[in-house]
């Protein structure tokens, strides 16, 4: 990740307005930074242990096929990959504010090197904002290629789908689908990874 | 099951399809007893609505009996439902304003990209009505899978009010009650509604019971003309009188103190403005054809109220935002928040207040809803509502 990146996670000023960096005009686009935030009707405590654990995050995560805890600080992440290629990461919690904040860093040699925080703000009666910002490094070789399609063909989409997911879950108890039936269901998950590997074909 | 299925503009079948299935908690399966083909259906059938895809199910205006709940429904097996077309989760922060149509969980996270892009935030998810409201099925079909099922369906205790008393709780009677509700009417208002639809013909109804001394009604079908004269309106009929020259002299100069447009982006008629939106609309530099919405912007009076039921999806050009501006106008509009408004408006049906099957002129078995589509689309004077009977046999 690069320096400004990280600095921008940190939060650092760059501008002169009160928009977050992610909304700047002046990003360089080959930077893949990005931010988003969803407003969610719980409580803070409850969402930031909902997200302190890994695990529980396969469930809002489309393109996560595995999170699997190694101890306190680290998990090993899988992506869904098509023609079955699954490519993994150590992702490790760099800082922790109880409650309010979570920074995460991928471990040396990752095909996908990403890093980001996550933010949960006390919103009173509308409940918590939750403000996502991530950072990918343009990965190498063509598995790498692969997944960071998966990852950054929109980024941001990607993360604000993923936010909506979790919004859904913590506020409904359920993750919202409009498939008719268990095999619609799987069709648009195929069709998704499909359009994918034409594309990778292309 | 059987199924109506969309395939493109004027092309909708009655296929057979996958049952639909328990997917969440707090899902329930209905099976379908009446299911109406709406006016807005008809803007799917005409290709104006975008995000459709070949195979889709239509319907959202539908009623049945529960056959299968999930782990979390307060639904039970056997009772009868009417459905809402908003799907709403009841527990976002919307909803606890009652503005179930703007949920914020309804809306699938993969299918609210196109939304977010067009109108900068998702809407609620409806049932039968595109991909940009979630891709669901809708009701008109054997079965539908009705997400949130502890929330939108109203249960109708008493099986001696049939269907077809209590079918239009799912959309047309709340949105021709909010569009009044909208109008803000006060006691010794006059109020204009463009079109005589059912949802303008709900809306005749509602403006009275709120309180309007006089409810002008604008259409061309004669038909439908002559139905808000029994619920004690004045008309105007569009091919025969110019509408703003009429309710300047019917209003004594002052005109209409609120105004409904119940047409929306599929206008009729042969005026200047609608020509060219047709043009427009054809040769995709523009999306909806808006000539009602301009012309209640002129008639209504200064200071007057502008309610909008009317279903719009894209951009228009020529809205008259000066006259909009100069004379201070006030606009009120949105889907329907309809499980707001199912409870009051079913004891408004049960004690006698509202007539709603006055409204249906045919009743057909499922496997001719492709009929009942074209017949709704080509002859709106005769058509005035099409209810599909899946229990129906086909003759």
């Amino acid at each position: 990740m690069s320096d400004s990146s990280a600095d921008a996670i940190a939060g650092e000023r760059l501008h002169h307005d009160d928009a977050p960096v992610t909304a700047s005009k002046e990003a360089r686009p080959s930077r893949s930074l990005s931010g988003e935030a969803v407003t969610i009707n719980r409580p803070a405590q409850e969402l930031y242990d909902f997200w302190r654990n890994p695990a529980n995050l396969v469930s809002v995560m489309e393109n996560i096929a595995a999170i699997e805890p190694i101890d306190g600080k680290r998990s090993r992440w899988t992506v869904k990959a098509p023609g079955g290629k699954g490519v993994t990461w150590e992702s490790v919690i760099t800082k922790e504010v109880p409650g309010r904040e979570i920074y995460w860093q991928s471990a040396e040699g990752a095909d996908i090197a990403n890093s980001g925080r996550i933010e949960f703000v006390d919103a009173g009666a509308r409940g918590t904002i939750v403000r996502a910002v991530i950072a990918y490094d343009p990965p190498g070789g063509t598995i790498g290629q692969l997944i960071a399609k998966l990852f950054q063909r929109e980024p941001r989409v990607q993360s604000r789908r993923d936010l909506h997911r979790f919004k859904q879950l913590m506020e409904t108890g359920e993750v919202t689908t409009s498939a008719r039936n268990q095999r619609e269901r799987q069709e648009r998950n195929d069709e998704q990874y499909a359009t994918l590997e034409r594309e990778q074909q292309a | 099951m059987k199924a109506i299925t969309w395939h493109g503009k004027h092309d909708v079948r009655c296929e057979t399809v996958d049952d639909p299935e328990i997917l969440n908690p707090r899902d329930a399966i209905v099976r379908i007893t009446s299911t109406a083909i709406c006016g807005s259906d008809l803007h799917l059938y005409d290709a104006y609505i975008p995000s459709m895809k070949p195979g889709d199910v239509l319907g959202h205006e539908f009623m049945g009996v529960v056959e299968e709940v999930g782990p979390a429904s307060t639904l039970r097996k056997g009772q009868r439902v009417v459905v809402p077309f908003t799907i709403s989760c009841g527990q976002c922060y919307h909803c606890s304003k009652q503005q179930y149509s703007a949920c914020d969980n309804s809306n699938p996270a993969d299918e609210q990209d196109i939304a977010r892009e067009l109108y900068g935030y998702p809407m609620s998810g409806l049932f039968g009505y595109s991909h940009m409201t979630g891709g669901y099925s809708g009701g008109q079909a054997e079965y539908v899978r009705v997400p949130y099922s502890d929330v939108g369906p109203l249960v109708i205790p008493d099986d001696s009010i049939e269907d077809d008393k209590v079918l239009f709780l799912t959309d047309i009677l709340p949105t021709g009650w909010m569009g009044a509700e909208n109008a803000q009417i006060e006691p010794g208002d006059t109020v204009a509604v463009w079109g005589c639809g059912p949802v303008g013909l709900f809306a005749v109804q509602s403006a009275f019971l709120m309180g309007a001394e006089r409810v002008i009604a604008i259409d061309h079908f004669p038909h439908r003309l002559e139905l808000a004269k029994r619920f004690g309106a004045e008309c105007i009929n569009f091919e025969e009188s110019k509408v703003y020259e009429a309710l300047v002299d019917m209003t004594g100069g002052i005109g209409p103190d609120a105004s409904i447009d119940c047409v929306g982006l599929e206008a009729h008629g042969a005026f200047v403005d609608n020509i060219i939106d047709q043009i427009k609309v054809s040769t995709f530099l523009g999306t909806d054809r808006a000539h009602s919405i301009r012309q209640v912007i002129l008639a209504t009076r200064k200071g007057g109220r502008v309610s909008m039921p009317a279903v719009y999806g894209g951009f228009i050009d020529k809205f008259p935002l000066g006259a909009f501006m100069q004379k201070g106008l006030t606009l009120k509009t949105g889907q329907t928040h309809v499980q707001k408004y199912l409870r009051p408006l079913y004891t408004a049906i049960a004690e006698g207040k509202i007539d709603t099957t006055f409204l249906i002129s045919h009743r057909m078995p499922l496997d001719e809803g492709p009929d009942g589509y074209k017949l709704f689309h080509d002859k709106q004077n005769e058509y005035t509502k099409v209810v599909l009977k899946p229990g129906l046999m086909a003759a």
